[in-house]
């Protein structure tokens, strides 16, 4: 059975998920619980890390495109950083970088949602 | 010509038709592919592929059902890696497919319908064959002449 887990952490108003192991079909379920809990204590300014995150299926991305536009209505984002080279090919091969903020490092993705406007 | 010498051989995995399996697939599909000399890029393609592919038939062909089984082969010749999953569930109809629309599905907000998109892309074949009641899907990878994958 597939190894994963979300580490929460929060850095200001920006909540960052820390993800592990391998997200597939099986586990999809456990990021879908993250974003609904973020979501329950009304936080829309999203980091997802994926430094430890060794694999992932469609039915991970799935999760992703599942609640963009929700939170972007919310006038909150999803943004995605420090993905391994390997896992950064899934996103791209299915355009990902078009819809979402990808960038390499924590650090970066926090600072964004400073320098947006908030609404 | 610098092909590796790769004899060809034939690898079986039988699993229940649960998405808690889809690991086992991985490591099994991963194995047999660097053990006929695959580089890693190409081993993470396969698992993908073959994850995808399981993942449709839990979902689609057998409804989210457990109680169904999967089978799994793994071929291995010198010129190719072949996998073929096979089923006895509803069947896929390749002609009702239509390539997913990123922008659509997150106006929409699914989750799903990137599968078979992805094992086209990440395959060089991708064929639905259908024995009787099975079906099989039939992933392709041929290894270049120059011996990369």
């Amino acid at each position: 059975m597939s190894d994963f887990s979300v580490g929460f952490r929060a850095i200001g108003s920006v909540q960052v998920l820390d993800l592990k192991g391998e997200l597939d079909a099986h586990t999809a379920s456990e990021l879908e619980a993250a974003i609904q809990k973020c979501k329950q204590d009304q936080t829309t300014q999203i980091v997802i890390t994926g430094e430890q995150l060794k694999y992932i299926s469609s039915a991970g991305l799935g999760v992703f495109m599942a609640y963009i536009e929700e939170i972007r209505e919310q006038g909150g984002d999803i943004k995605i950083a420090s993905l391994q080279p390997k896992v950064y090919n899934v996103f791209d091969l299915l355009g990902f970088p078009m819809l979402f903020d990808i960038v390499e490092s924590e650090e970066d993705a926090v600072s964004m949602f400073s320098e947006e406007p908030s609404s | 010509m610098s092909i590796p010498a790769v004899a060809r051989s034939t690898h079986y995995l039988s699993i229940p038709s649960s998405t808690r399996y889809l690991e086992d697939v991985r490591r099994f599909v991963a194995h047999h592919a660097q053990q006929a000399s695959f580089p890693d890029a190409a081993v993470e393609q396969f698992k993908i592929a073959v994850d995808e592919a399981c993942t449709n038939v839990i979902k689609h062909a057998y409804k989210g059902e457990s109680a169904h089984q999967i089978d799994i082969s793994v071929v291995v010749e010198p010129d190719r890696f072949t996998i073929r999953i096979q089923d006895e569930g509803v069947s896929f109809v390749p002609s009702e497919y239509r390539e997913p629309d990123l922008m659509a599905i997150a106006k929409q907000r699914r989750k799903g319908g990137f599968g078979v998109h992805i094992m086209r892309r990440l395959m060089d074949q991708v064929e639905y064959l259908k024995h009787g009641p099975i079906n099989e899907v039939r992933l392709t990878k041929y290894r270049p002449l120059n011996g990369k994958a």
